[in-house]
């Protein structure tokens, strides 16, 4: 058997097709920066609360994909689902969910989203139309496309937001949703967020075609590789996307090229690349970074950035105390919401 | 020597068609493969092709003939250079159906229930239909089909989705003239695609629509079963209550016919397993009827199980506007003091067949049909028990972790005290279906068994 080719070694926005995205308005630059900054502060808090031994099982962190899911929800309307897998925090955050909610589910207590009963990997919003949190690799895509079945249904132009992974996209399920979703033309954005590594496995050693937008080509489902590090051509891309879905042309694929700055859970060491390569893509591109620089290049204040940061951080702060105070659900709550 | 046309068997479970329409006259010469006949089932017309060349000789069942058993002689095709003065070398038609298809003729004397003349089904009318009530006569099909379309009525949000569903009108002909009467629209054919359209399906109900995934079997349903369990029975527990799903997964269950091991499964021990669903096995065509609008109404994830054999049996159906039979109740459908009979679905074939046999010997069996797995309808099983101090399991499943073992553990829990012998348990043999006649026989349970069983269990 041949040896696994190495990983590719060029950086995510390399492959992107050519010309800059269109440029953020100040008030648009903003809310990302703000957004994005949300959910790195909850991520780093939960990682240390994970240390503290105050959440437990498997945590999946989001920290340097931020900018995927931030600039999908720009180029998004009310009404419009999201529903991903297991790395799902920065998701929850995205859509507008509560973060003591989202903090409080992750230390398992009764204010959690869901009670203190799904944890990590399960919380849902009715409210925010956010779907889940999905433990099962895969799992979410033909739900995703069932979200989108439902809009077709009800004729309410609603698009579903289905995000999965590089590793989730080997998933035989995929194949089954994409063929369906173009056979009878769905509204839903496969998002596939491509950071290079199914746990410790990268791109390279697990997939036959590493060009992920072209994996709906079978389907005719058209496809688009974005650099998911830069949450401007992350928002046009989408805001391509859901024009697509909207007008009832089926299904449309993005592959965002990204990167996770941390393991895979918790407890991954990340043997399976160098601490170079971490820091080389957190050095030229962090999402954050690239759009901090922008603002200060536009004469933006340091000032008012670190404002920006202090309100994040009380957030987040708040967020960890309630998630550590709130009491555990009632011991009655073991019983109830089996069924309705 | 003429050849004989046997009325063929076009389908695994078929017993019986109506020859419709002759489409060759006697004295016609015939080439094979040409259609010579259209035979109906209660599923569908089909063409019978010649596989012999000659002239048609004599047709001995007329068009318009109904319920033709599998292997009578139809007709008679004489070969080149014979006439009809040949016709009386023919065999006799017994003889020649008896020793050409061993299989259906081994069906005829089996007491398996896909060998008996399609029963009536005996259930008492259900206690809460109203005296008087006016009663039809439908197949369990029918009566299955009727509930779909009524809550389609009842309900937009309603649809049906599954392989073969639309167009094809079923591969069991559940469906029925649903696609002409609500369109392409709610009812849907899928690609064959298991594990994706029962994640479709529950990520619709995820947003408020009920839809019905029918699986063409719940053998495929295998591929679709982490949809099943993980998507469809946790989310509301793990949404804290916030996200539930309100579908039916049905489709037939359980052994059908010769088929063997990979599509003669029966999956009650195995969903009945997991909190979160619901699981309900019929028997009779009310029961079918009044409890599939029970599982489409319902909130929750509801594995509706329905047996192939039972397709095209026939029994009474209220003629009511609305009828729906609450899902988590066990039925008595024959009263008894001497031992409690509980199975569900098929098993009641072999139940109640049993049952007329030990009364023969003075033993008057009390047969409770569960109905529903999931919730189980303890109160019934254990009321019955403390009355006859005896019980036997009948499943077409293994025992090993059955529905026959969780209904044994529940008496020993709660009338432990009342029992007069261990509880007892027939059961699917525990080995994987066989396909041979004689073998799949004996891998089902049997009247037989659950007599002797009965008869034990009364030291009899």
């Amino acid at each position: 058997m041949a040896a696994p080719k190495k990983a590719a070694a060029s950086t995510p926005q390399d492959k992107t097709d050519g010309g800059s995205p269109p440029e953020f308005t100040r008030e648009q630059e903003l809310k990302a920066l703000r957004d994005m900054l949300l959910i790195r502060r909850f991520e780093e808090k939960a990682g240390q609360l994970y240390g503290m031994g105050a959440i437990g099982g498997f945590c999946h962190l989001y920290i340097g994909q931020e900018a995927v899911v931030v600039g999908m929800q720009m180029a998004l309307k009310e009404g419009d689902q999201v529903i991903t897998g297991y790395r799902d925090h920065g998701h929850m955050l995205a859509t507008g969910m509560d973060a003591n909610g989202v903090m409080a589910e992750l230390t398992g207590r009764q204010g959690g989203y869901s009670k203190g009963k799904g944890g990590s990997m399960h919380m849902f919003s009715k409210e925010k139309h956010f779907y889940g949190g999905h433990g099962i690799v895969g799992a979410q895509v033909s739900l995703g496309t069932g979200l989108a079945f439902a809009n077709h249904y009800r004729g309410n132009g609603n698009v579903s937001v289905t995000y999965f992974g590089d590793g989730a996209a080997n998933q035989g399920q995929v194949y089954e949703s994409f063929n369906m979703a173009e056979l009878w033309k769905l509204p839903v954005i496969f998002v596939i967020e491509n950071n290079r590594y199914a746990m410790g496995t990268s791109v390279s050693r697990a997939s036959a075609q590493q060009d992920f937008s072209k994996r709906g080509a079978s389907f005719n489902i058209p496809g688009k590789q974005v650099d998911g590090m830069d949450v401007r051509a992350v928002k046009a891309a989408g805001e391509e996307a859901a024009a697509w879905c909207r007008a009832g042309k089926g299904p449309y694929i993005l592959e965002m090229q990204t990167y996770r700055y941390r393991g895979h859970s918790m407890s991954d060491p990340a043997k399976y690349r160098t601490r170079e390569e971490v820091e080389k893509v957190r050095h030229d591109q962090d999402p954050i970074e690239q759009v901090r620089n922008r603002l200060l290049d536009a004469k933006v204040s340091e000032q008012d950035l670190k404002a920006i940061d202090a309100e994040v951080r009380d957030i987040v702060n708040a967020s960890a105390d309630f998630a550590q105070h709130d009491p555990e659900p009632d011991a009655a709550e073991l019983w109830t919401d089996v069924y309705r | 020597m003429p050849i004989q046309v046997l009325m063929p068997a076009l389908s695994p479970t078929m017993e019986k068609g109506n020859l419709a329409k002759w489409l060759k006259k006697e004295g016609e010469p015939i080439k094979s493969g040409d259609v010579i006949a259209e035979i109906e089932t209660d599923k569908a017309t089909m063409e019978v092709e010649a596989t012999d060349e000659g002239t048609l000789g004599k047709i001995l069942v007329p068009e318009g003939t109904a319920d033709v058993a599998v292997n009578t002689p139809i007709a008679t095709i004489l070969a080149d250079g014979e006439s009809a003065a040949d016709l009386a070398k023919a065999p006799a038609p017994a003889a020649k159906a008896a020793e050409s298809a061993p299989p259906a003729a081994a069906k005829a004397e089996a007491p398996a229930p896909k060998a008996a003349p399609a029963p009536q089904v005996v259930a008492e009318p259900e206690p809460e239909v109203p005296a008087g009530t006016e009663m039809v006569t439908q197949t369990i099909r029918e009566a299955l089909r009727d509930a779909m379309a009524e809550e389609m009525r009842r309900d937009a949000d309603v649809f049906v989705m599954g392989e073969e569903v639309a167009e094809y009108q079923g591969a069991y002909k559940v469906t029925q003239g649903l696609l002409q009467e609500f369109g392409a629209k709610r009812v849907i054919d899928t690609p064959i695609t298991e594990h994706g359209f029962a994640g479709v399906g529950v990520g619709a109900a995820m947003t408020g629509l009920k839809p019905i995934v029918e699986f063409m079997t719940f053998n495929f349903a295998m591929q679709a079963i982490d949809q099943i369990i993980n998507s469809a029975a946790k989310t509301l527990y793990m949404s804290g209550g916030q996200m539930g799903c309100s579908i039916v997964f049905r489709g037939p269950n359980g052994a059908a016919a010769r088929v063997a091991a990979q599509h003669s499964q029966d999956y009650s021990a195995w969903y009945s397993h997991v909190p979160g669903l619901k699981v309900v096995a019929p028997y009779s065509a009310a029961d079918a009827k009044g409890l599939l609008k029970a599982a489409i109404r319902d909130p929750n994830p509801v594995i509706f199980l329905e047996n192939e054999v039972l397709y095209g049996h026939t029994g009474e159906v209220p003629k009511l506007d609305d009828f729906v039979i609450p899902i988590g109740k066990a039925r008595i459908v024959r009263a008894g003091t001497h031992v409690t009979i509980i199975s569900w679905s098929n098993g009641m074939t072999y139940a109640l067949k049993a049952a007329d046999e030990l009364a023969k010997d003075g033993i008057e069996a009390e047969v409770i049909d569960l109905r529903t797995l999931r919730p189980m309808d303890t109160e019934t099983i254990i009321n019955s028990v403390k009355k006859t101090g005896r019980a036997v399991t009948v499943e077409e499943g293994w025992a090993q972790s059955g529905v026959g073992a969780e209904i044994a553990a529940r008496i020993m829990e709660n009338a432990f005290d009342y029992l007069d012998a261990p509880v007892t348990r027939v059961s699917g043999k525990d080995v994987p279906m066989p396909y041979a006649s004689n073998l799949e026989k004996l891998a089902l349970p049997s009247a037989a068994e659950v007599v002797e069983a009965a008869k034990a269990v009364c030291y009899r």
